[in-house]
Order: structure tokens, then sequence, then C-alpha cells
């Protein structure tokens, strides 16, 4: 019985514990990012990485996303007749869902990555002890201005999304299934509310948050040299996604359920 | 000398790993204006003594005192204060990648003294040129430098701010006999300018010779002798006798086996 529940329970341990160092850094993390000295310069370098550099990857997979989904809804809905339906099944699933959803996890991928390699080799290099016999805090240097620009851009970024996105459904519904342009403007315009728009902006920056956590803590926790970091940058762009899902229920739920 | 007088002084520390004991009681004083010099075979806590006394690794029990002031269970404001007294030349150079050589080298300066980044790079320029490194070194990236340059620039780095107490990590590991004495040429001279206090940690005996007024050796977590490094050849203690002078026969037993 023991060989059996002693792994468990050594794994439940060690989950716990896990939970309680993420949640002591995120609380010292988000506490520095309040408090000055602030670092303006390394502020805007990462919101250039995070929100100019992420455009071309979060704009193609916004204009894809909105093709298919006019294509896909203008298929299911002519069984019913309701293809009159499509700008409106557009964006509301681009603004409220995909459009969030799909920018947080292409730049979990490509930001969470690249955060956990660059702090990861940081710390197995000793340049954040060095940061540290600098008299600079790690937490305020590194880790405040990627969760800033993180927390600030992703929004932004999701904006443009949700701009792109409507256009690609807009394209294909004009150019391949015949739409009116007029009449697929106005509909668009009259079916979307403030909240729809508002809500997946909330979620933005909420995933914006917890990609730039997970890809900095992983980074500063990691050990080992190469395959530690191999290790965090997995981990950070696994968590990041897993969170953005379950954060994207828990948000929803908060917003739109009665 | 007296305790009093000590810039650094540790006593009882004690550090262990799970159920590893790594530091078991280090004894240890270092005073203002010498230089000491840690030695003692890998994995003997040299390293884990030094991170303790910066304040990387907390310790399990013991005093660290700074000026007299006391180290383990310090506010962070006492903390921050005692840490603008110190530089640190790290094993790997430890180099910031991201920045400059000269950026690397002002660090200190722009971000812990708060100095304007133009006359942070004038004494970083300067304070390049005192390790014989030229202005056009300044403005290439790390990466771009050897080994015995990255050492160079780390120790310019560390001097920079002409910290009180300047820390050696390994100062000469990896490098060629020549830039090894180079790099202790450079270490002694800095010392001996700034008026610095500094502990060095290594096994490398010819850095040793070339830096060390005092020099204590460190076994299983103690410090098991320490002496002007004129006496470290006729010390008496078997232990020293072996390490320095690189013997496989005597008190320190290598775990091996037979292929």
């Amino acid at each position: 019985m023991v060989p059996v529940v002693q792994p468990i329970g050594r794994a439940f341990l060690s989950g716990l514990e896990s939970i309680g160092r993420l949640s002591i850094f995120a609380a010292r993390a988000l506490s520095h990012c309040v408090r000055p000295p602030f670092y303006p310069r390394l502020i805007l370098k990462q919101m250039i990485e995070i929100g100019y550099y992420s455009l071309p990857v979060v704009g193609l997979t916004a204009i894809f996303t909105g093709m298919v989904l006019a294509l896909q809804s203008f298929t299911g809905f002519a069984r019913f007749s309701a293809e009159a339906a499509i700008p409106n099944v557009v964006v509301i699933s681009i603004t409220r869902e995909l459009g969030p959803v799909l920018a947080g996890l292409m730049v979990a991928g490509r930001i969470g990555a690249s955060m956990a390699a660059e702090i990861g080799t940081m710390r197995v290099t000793e340049q954040i002890d060095a940061l540290v016999t600098l008299s600079t805090n790690p937490m305020k240097y590194l880790v405040a201005p990627r969760l800033i620009a993180g927390i600030t851009m992703l929004p932004l970024l999701v904006l443009v999304a949700d701009i792109i996105g409507v256009f690609g459904g807009y394209v294909v519904s004009i150019y391949k299934l015949g739409f009116n342009p007029g009449t697929y403007i106005r509909n668009t315009i009259d079916f979307m509310e403030t909240l729809d728009v508002v809500s997946g902006l909330v979620k933005a920056a909420v995933f914006g948050f917890l990609i730039t956590l997970m890809g900095c803590f992983h980074g500063y926790q990691s050990r080992g040299g190469a395959q530690g970091v191999g290790i965090a940058t997995t981990n950070a762009v696994v968590s990041a996604s897993i969170l953005i899902l379950t954060f994207n229920y828990i948000i929803t739920e908060l917003f739109f359920s009665r | 000398m007296s305790d009093v007088t000590a810039k650094i002084s540790i006593r009882g520390l004690s550090k262990s790993f799970g159920s590893k004991h790594v530091l078991n009681g280090i004894d240890l004083d270092v005073f203002e204006g010498e230089s000491v010099v840690v030695i003692g075979g890998s994995g003997t806590g040299k390293s884990v003594m030094l991170k303790c006394i910066i304040g990387l690794i907390e310790p399990d029990s013991g005093s660290i005192k700074v000026d007299g002031e006391e180290m383990i269970g310090a506010s962070r404001a006492e903390r921050a204060k005692a840490l603008r007294k110190f530089g640190m030349l790290f094993q790997g150079s430890a180099l910031f990648d991201s920045l400059k050589v000269w950026e690397n080298v002002a660090f200190g300066l722009i971000h812990g003294q708060r100095m304007p980044r133009a006359q942070a790079k004038e004494i970083a320029l300067r304070t390049l040129g005192a390790v014989g490194l030229g202005p056009e070194v300044g403005e290439l990236q790390p990466a771009e430098l050897s080994g015995g340059m990255q050492k160079r620039v780390a120790l310019a780095r560390a001097i920079a701010t002409e910290p009180e107490i300047i820390f050696f990590d390994e100062p000469t590991t990896g490098l060629d006999p020549i830039m090894g004495a180079v790099i202790d040429g450079l270490i002694r001279q800095c010392v001996d300018d700034l008026g610095a206090t500094a502990l060095s940690i290594t096994h490398d005996m010819s850095s040793v010779r070339r830096i060390a007024d005092r020099v204590a050796m460190i076994y299983e977590g103690r410090i098991i002798w320490s002496g002007p490094v004129a006496e470290m050849d006729r010390s008496g203690n078997p232990y020293v006798d072996q390490f320095i002078h690189g013997r496989s026969e005597g008190p320190i037993k290598m775990p091996v086996r037979p292929l």
C-alpha cells in the first residue's frame, strides 16, 4: 500500500509547494510593479518585444481565423438558411473568445518561451546573482518590466487582432460568399456590444500577466545548466497555455453567466 | 588583531542542503585592507560560504558581521546598505550578455548609485583602461570577447563602484597560465590601489601565492587552518600539505572506484 500511496502523496505535496512558491513570486513581482524605482527603458524595450514583434504572428493568426470562421459558418448556417447571421457570429466569436485566446496562445509560445530561456540562462550563468551584488533587485529589474509590458501590450495586441480577424471574415464574406459590403458592416456594428470588446480586452490583460509571470517564474527557478533552461522553457509555455484556457473560462463565467 | 576590527567576521556558519552538510561551523575573520584566500577542494563549501556572506544563500545558523553589523536576519535596508560595500568577480564572469561591455562595467554606477549614463560611461571606460582594455572594447558585446578579456571586464565591473570589500570566486579558473598571472596581478593591483578588503576562493595554488596576504583552508565545511601565506608551506597541517602539493596520498581521500 505504502509504495502506491507514497508517490501520490509526494506529488501532491510537491504540487502544493509549487503553488506556494508561485504565489509568493507573483505577489513579490506585483509589489515591485507599483514601487519605485522603475526602469522605463526596460519597460519600453519589453513593450516593443511583446507588442510590436508579436504583431505579425498575431495578425496572421487573426486574419485566417476570421476567414475560416466566415467560411465554416456559411457552410453550417446555409443548412438552416441563416447565412445572414455570419457577420454577428464572426464579430462575437472574434472579440469575445478567439481574439484573446488565440493571441494569448501565440504570445505564450513566442514570448513566454523566450522569457523563460533568457532569465533561465541568466540564472544558470550567475547573472542574476551578479545583479544582486550590483545593488539591483532582480525582481524589479527583470520581472517587473516584463509583467508591466505583458499586462499593457496584450490588450493592444488583441484589439488589433479583433480588427484584423473581423476584416478576415469580411473579405471571405464579400469576395467569396457574395455578401453586400454595406450590409455586412452595418450588421457587424449593430450586433457588436461594448461588453464583447471589453471582456476580450480584460481577458487579454489577464493573459498578458499569466504569460509573463510563467515565463519569468520558470526562468527564475531554473537549475542545472542547458537542460534546466530547456525544462523551464517547456514548463513556461505549457503552464501559460493551460492557465490561459482555465482563466478564459473563469472570466467568461464572470462576464456572461446569468 | 582583535575581533572588533574585523571587516568581515564569521562565526559558526552552517548550511545544509537536505541531508548534505556543506558548512559545519565556519569561523573566519577578514581584516580591513587584507587579502584573504580560502582554499579547498571542489565541493567543500567555498562558494556556498561566499554566497552566504553576500546574502545569495540563507545560512541555517551562525553569524556574519560586516563592519560589526550582523547580516543574518538583517532588514532589507540594512542588507542593501551592506551590498553597496561589496563587489564580486564571478567564476564564469557572469557578464550581462544583452548589454555592451561598457554598460556591464557601468551597471553598478547607473542602477546601484543612480549615476547619469554619460558620467558612468566615462568611469567605465577609465576602469576598463585600468584592467588593460581600450575604449573600443567598451562598445563590443561580451560574447565577442575571449575568456581572458571577459574576466578582465568582470574585474572592471567588480571594482568600478570602488567597493570596500571585493569577493573573487575562482578568478583564474579556465584561463591559461599567462592570463591567470595577468588576472592575479590585476587583482593584487586593484586591492592595493583601492585599499579594499579582498576575500577570494580558489584551488589554484599559483594564484594563492600571488594574491593572498593570508590563507585559510576549508575542509568538510570547517576552516581547518589559517595563517599568513608565507607560513603555508610550513603549516604542519597534513591536510594543507597534501592540498598545496596536490598529492593524491594523504588524509584527504578521494573516493574513486577501479575501472
